[in-house]
């Protein structure tokens, strides 16, 4: 057995600590940086999009949710390809007539071609869906990074607002407002909606920005002379952005729902514009007796919100895989 | 108080080359029985070209006196001053433009922004002083090129060893020619061989281009490469043994 139980028999001599060296240190190769290059030069680069396209593309659900979200965004801006009938002529004498040619859904209780009007009715749903997502990201984004990278005053101040909104039910402010109003166009449902429905992303993006800001990174732009503002968009936001984008996905399909139900009440959007909500409230009359006509609106409806949850999921595990793993 | 006074740039008071100064700084955090004084009365003077170590264990103000020797944070008293400018007394501005201008910085745990490529990190203290994008892209390769990464351009810091992504830090302080380069335990994440070849580098560097370096470790391997030792305990600093020759 060898006298220092450190010794390694037959591999190299354990060097003699130096004075004022606490431990020993293994004998170390001497090579050139390149030693300790554990990537190789030749891998590709790519970026955390690059990533995420990578994890996504592979997944069903991906190609599933992507062809139904294209599908509707294709018929909302080009209803014409799809229809050549007007949504708005109708016939009496037609009022609930079964499927027949040229007319695959039948017709409603006011003789107009269901088939028309789903199609015509995507455009509003998609519209006001949109606008109240895009709305949203930015008033939300805007208080909730201000809250989160400020801090202090500001967040107290805007943190209680945010409470104070988050405790407001969207759909029951949406009615409050949306029945004072006359001129009901879609961007005013969208505006509505985003007024009251803010509040989810501007939390999330605190906290996210709370948790950036505090990164080393962080210390080091500023260390380079960058200002706070610069540091806050250049750095900051750009490096949150992944929960945003998931939960903005997920807000849409909420906020197609959210306008179906107050066209459904009969204070969305008015009776002239050709909307899914509008046609499943009309529906409403003949459940009993002709429950089909329900079917195309609401499937339509339903179709589209399924396609933007989906298509939240399947961004938020390309870009948080530990969520996944669970 | 303590004042150091040996080594290049502090012989007969402010040399020509003393690039970096401060005197009598104290820094306390807290208020009544919570006050903290992570530095009590430091005196320093860096010369151009000088790679000054400071050691000392985990709270012993380290950090706290290369944040105030960067403009990072404002001393309680005294004085500090980085090149012609005399930071205690300049307006914010003043002291966001001498960061930009004078001063490189290397962090422990690298400090690169993770959805930016090696070289656009590089470029970023470039971008600051609106470098024009031909003139960036040349001195992003050279810098780069100069550690040793000309190859990895294009790779974020999560495709990157550690050894490499301080490596990416040490040409992002120093793309910008600054006059002082200060850094904060730049080998305290690496594994010893890493840690020497990037300290060696640092040297190297540092002599090259004339800058006048601080650089913080508790690694006693690493106080071989110094110029100048200097001991920090308790926020009060003192001259350490030189090292071995």
């Amino acid at each position: 057995m060898p006298e220092n139980r450190y010794e390694n028999p037959g591999g190299p001599a354990r060097p003699t600590p130096r004075p004022g060296q606490e431990h020993f240190t293994a004998p170390v190769d001497e090579g050139g940086l390149g030693a300790v290059d554990a990537v190789r030069a030749d891998d590709a680069p790519t970026s955390l999009w690059g990533d995420a396209w990578h994890a996504m593309r592979r997944r069903w659900l991906f190609w599933v949710s992507a062809a139904v979200i294209v599908l509707v965004i294709l018929v909302a801006a080009f209803p014409g390809l799809f229809t050549s009938i007007d949504p708005r002529v109708c016939d009496l004498s037609k009022a609930l007539q079964g499927p027949q040619a040229g007319h695959p859904f039948g017709f409603d209780r006011q003789g107009c071609d269901i088939y028309s009007r789903t199609v015509y009715g995507a455009r509003s749903s998609v519209v006001v869906g949109v606008l109240a997502t895009v709305m949203v990201v930015l008033l939300g984004t805007t208080i909730g990074a201000v809250a989160g990278y400020y801090g202090k005053w500001f967040d107290t101040i805007l943190s209680r607002i945010t409470d104070i909104f988050f405790a407001i039910p969207l759909v029951l402010a949406a009615i409050v407002i949306m029945s004072v109003t006359a001129d009901r166009t879609s961007f005013l449902v969208a505006f509505v909606l985003a007024l009251f429905g803010w509040t989810q992303i501007a939390r999330i993006t605190r906290g996210t920005v709370m948790s950036v800001k505090n990164n080393e990174f962080v210390t080091a732009a500023r260390s380079l002379g960058m200002s706070r503002g610069q540091i806050l968009v250049q750095h900051v936001l750009p490096n949150s952005s992944a929960p945003i984008i998931v939960y903005a996905t997920v807000a849409l399909g909420q906020f197609i729902v959210a306008e179906a139900t107050l066209s459904f009440l009969g204070i969305g959007l008015p009776p002239s514009v050709v909307s899914w909500g509008g046609d499943i409230s009309a529906a409403q009359g003949a459940i009993r007796t002709d429950p089909e006509i329900l079917l195309y609106p609401a499937g339509g409806l339903a179709l589209t919100v399924l396609g933007f949850m989906m298509m939240g999921d399947v961004v938020r595990d390309a870009l948080d895989p530990k969520a996944r793993k669970r | 108080m303590t004042t150091v006074t040996t080594g290049p740039a502090a012989h007969g008071g402010a040399g020509p080359t003393t690039v970096l100064r401060c005197t009598d700084v104290t820094r306390t955090f807290g208020r009544g029985t919570g006050e903290v004084h992570a530095l009590r009365g430091v005196s320093l003077a860096v010369a151009a070209g000088e790679l000054v170590v400071v050691r000392g264990p985990s709270g012993s103000g380290k950090t706290t006196l290369l944040n105030v020797l960067g403009g990072l944070d404002v001393p309680t008293s005294g004085r500090v001053r980085l090149g012609e400018r005399e930071l205690t007394t300049a307006d914010p501005d003043e002291v966001l433009a001498a960061r930009r201008d004078e001063v490189g910085y290397v962090f422990q745990s690298f400090g690169l922004v993770p959805v930016l490529s090696a070289a656009e990190n590089v470029e970023v203290p470039l971008r600051l002083r609106r470098t024009p994008a031909g003139e960036r892209a040349a001195r992003v390769a050279e810098a780069l090129d100069r550690v040793g990464l000309a190859g990895h351009a294009d790779q974020r810091p999560d495709e990157l060893s550690g050894g490499q992504q301080q490596r990416v830090g040490i040409a992002r302080a120093l793309v910008a020619r600054p006059r002082v380069l200060l850094a904060d335990e730049p080998t305290g994440q690496l594994d010893s061989a890493t840690g020497r070849r990037v300290m060696d580098l640092l040297r190297e560097l540092v002599h090259d281009d004339g800058v006048a370096a601080v650089v913080t470790t508790h690694d006693p391997e690493l106080v071989a490469r110094a110029d100048r030792v200097l001991d920090l305990h308790d926020g009060l600093l003192r001259d350490g043994a030189t090292p071995a020759a």
